[in-house]
């Protein structure tokens, strides 16, 4: 191997892009405007030219208000959507055009898991047949005892008893199954895990035991992660890079440590004092104005002016590139760029 | 005198082979425009406990003892005309979801105008008036449109407010708020918190604010109980109970946050799950989760007595104590 290939992200996202039509076929898009007949067609806009890298054994954090699109990068990542304009590379290979049959090798190396554990395992399937199914598929050629061996071991690894194969997900708890479904991702063996959510429809303390297992897989394993999650004290807790997402567009790619220690962004700023602290009183709090627009007509310009203080007549004309700052993040914003910023805060 | 008294509330529910006891004994007070917090994970019985001062819980759920006093009359024994007076009008509650309480096929306007002309002698107009009031008040921009709207032509913030300003139409005593900004986005959620914040001070509301969420808690209220499989565990001011939790529990649920250990590092976690209503062990119910249970725990149900700035139930809080002051004396 090149040490060029050495060096490359395993995964890579170019200029990504997802729109979803809400207008199908010929006869929806006709509408009636100011009396004729006209054909319009709109789209969701959920995912606008973004790029990003995830390096083996990172945490790559996505963070976002509902509909920023972070779930559907997630998807388009496993393969799940198509994306409308923009690549994905996975260890060199580009992976968002291959056929079904191409993909199958990548499916086996990544795995996904959900945020609702009560959906994403089949009710009709003991959790043996659940977590033995993917071993089968991908290894066709392994022995029943072998399966069996396999999945004993990731059953145990992940602190699932294996005496309850016998038994069907209704019978066990939120975090009992949303152990199980990690259980099943790593089954066979991947390299690269997507969770959407994961512990975000469990209770607190049962959130620190899977969060505490994904971190154990992530060492044992060698894993690298794509996590996508609202929760910014997971985020601090668990992601080595963090990319914050608004309205289809990132605002700002940092280290965790750099992200929560100097946030430059103003939507990032804004979204870290949010954040209900446990012990002080929250002394500034940056209070937005209005909520996130619709991604069906995006403004034009950057996503975030119309709940920004800083916006100015350039934030509305001219949507900001991502520019590297001294201390290694990307930041999208003009104010930043212009430096107006501190000098609006230090007047 | 206290605007809520509870005391000695059991709530039970029949079901087809048995009865479980949802809520076992709870008994805590409210002052006038006091806040106060209950905390719990799901099926610690915080919502029940929020429909019960109501007595809105229907089949199989009932009341089976105690007292609810409201200004010193007992909700329990009202008939169904008091409750109609109470509801709403002296004690209002919101929900997580915006839209299962509004109604899909009302506009914002006909719901609050119904809700006023039904509980106060008003005209139409009247009641138009209050309502662009009340909504001006949860600072919804330019009210009078939309109050022809319907629910689902809001965002979730917004119906959020107008629940809000709904809840507050009738001028209630009290607010009985269930996981009101669960659903919601963080930079909203901080927006409705203020807003209530602000609006339970300046009227004088009394707030229970029923949540799984710490952050929320410390923020929002004066006094918090925690909850655990059906009992209050620990009660006390909000401030002590976040910064020197006495149960084991608490401590568990506070040591558990993410932000409570180095990024990265193992989180402190509890073992185990909290047990079903049906199987709750013998003793204390957290028992089988605890690192300090002893026989005592496992047979005898701990009362909740005060320790210290708090109310804790929990036979060995004393050893816990001098446990902590030991770790605190070798850091």
């Amino acid at each position: 191997m090149s040490d060029a290939k050495k060096d490359r992200p395993l995964l890579e996202i170019k200029n990504l892009e997802k729109r979803f039509d809400l207008d199908h076929g010929f006869l929806e898009t006709l509408k009636f405007k100011q009396g004729r007949v006209v054909r319009e067609s709109r789209s969701v806009h959920a995912v606008n030219n973004i790029s990003l890298e995830a390096r083996k054994g990172e945490a790559l954090c996505v963070v976002g208000e509902s509909g920023c699109g972070k779930s559907t990068v997630a998807r388009l990542v496993a393969g799940l959507l198509t994306p409308t304009a923009g690549e994905i590379h996975y260890g060199g290979q580009r992976i968002d055009n291959l056929s079904r049959g191409a993909m199958q090798p990548l499916r086996k190396k990544i795995q996904m898991i959900f945020q609702n554990p009560y959906a994403s395992l089949n009710p009709r399937m003991t959790i043996r047949q659940a977590l033995e199914e993917p071993v089968r598929h991908h290894y066709p050629s392994a022995s029943a005892a072998e399966v069996r061996d396999k999945v004993t071991e990731v059953m145990l690894s992940v602190g699932v008893d294996p005496s309850w194969a016998k038994r069907y997900p209704h019978e066990f708890s939120g975090g009992q199954r949303q152990r199980i479904a990690i259980a099943r991702a790593l089954t066979v063996d991947p390299e690269f895990i997507i969770a959407d959510e994961p512990i975000s429809a469990l209770d607190v303390s049962i959130q620190a035991q899977v969060l505490n297992l994904m971190l154990e897989a992530k060492e044992s394993r060698g894993l690298t992660y794509l996590f996508i999650t609202h929760d910014l004290s997971v985020v601090e807790h668990f992601g080595t890079r963090v990319a914050v997402l608004y309205l289809g567009s990132v605002c700002e790619v940092a280290d965790t440590a750099t992200l929560f220690s100097s946030p430059k962004h103003p939507y990032t700023r804004a979204l870290l004092s949010a954040v209900p602290q446990l012990k002080d009183d929250r002394p500034n709090h940056i209070r937005l104005k209005g909520e996130i627009p619709t991604p069906i007509n995006l403004p034009t310009g950057c996503p975030f002016q119309s709940r920004c203080a800083f916006a100015d007549a350039r934030c509305k004309s001219e949507k900001p590139k991502a520019i590297h700052q001294p201390d290694g993040s990307m930041v999208a914003c003009h104010a930043v760029e212009e430096d107006r910023l501190d000098a609006v805060a230090a007047g | 005198m206290s605007l809520l008294s509870v005391r000695d509330l059991t709530v039970k529910f029949a079901m087809r082979d048995q009865t479980v006891t949802a809520l076992n004994g709870i008994s805590f007070d409210l002052a006038k425009g006091e806040r106060l917090g209950i905390v719990g994970e799901s099926g610690a019985g915080k919502s029940i406990t929020g429909f019960s001062l109501m007595n809105l819980l229907s089949r199989p759920g009932y009341i089976d003892s105690g007292k609810i006093l409201f200004e010193g009359e007992d909700v329990v024994q009202m008939n169904d005309k008091r409750l109609r007076n109470l509801r709403g009008n002296r004690m209002a509650m919101i929900f997580q979801d915006p839209m299962v309480t509004l109604n899909p096929v009302l506009t914002i306007g006909q719901q609050m105008i119904e809700t006023l002309m039904a509980h106060r002698k008003l005209s139409r107009e009247e009641a138009r008036q209050i309502a662009i009031v009340k909504l001006r008040e949860v600072y919804i921009p330019s009210p009078e449109e939309r109050l022809e709207q319907y629910p689902h032509e809001l965002s979730g913030g917004m119906r959020q407010r107008i629940i809000i300003a709904i809840a507050l139409l009738l001028d209630p005593q009290l607010i009985i708020a269930d996981e009101p900004t669960t659903a919601l986005d963080v930079t909203i959620q901080a927006d409705i918190m203020e807003l209530m914040l602000e609006l339970c001070q300046s009227n004088q509301v009394g707030l229970i604010l029923i949540t799984h969420d710490l952050g929320v808690v410390s923020q929002m209220t004066e006094r918090t109980l925690v909850m655990y499989a059906g009992r209050i565990i620990e009660a006390g001011r909000t401030r002590e109970i976040i910064n020197d939790p006495q149960h084991p529990y608490t401590q568990g649920l506070i040591n558990a946050l993410p932000q409570q250990t180095v990024p990265g590092q193992r989180l402190k976690q509890i073992p185990g799950n909290m047990p079903g209503l049906a199987s709750i062990p013998a003793g204390c119910a957290f028992n089988p989760r605890c690192k300090y249970a002893t026989d005592l725990c496992r047979s005898r149900v701990p009362e909740i007595v005060q320790y210290g700035e708090v109310a804790v139930a929990c036979h060995e809080v004393q050893r816990l104590h001098s446990d902590e002051d030991r770790q605190e004396a070798r850091a």
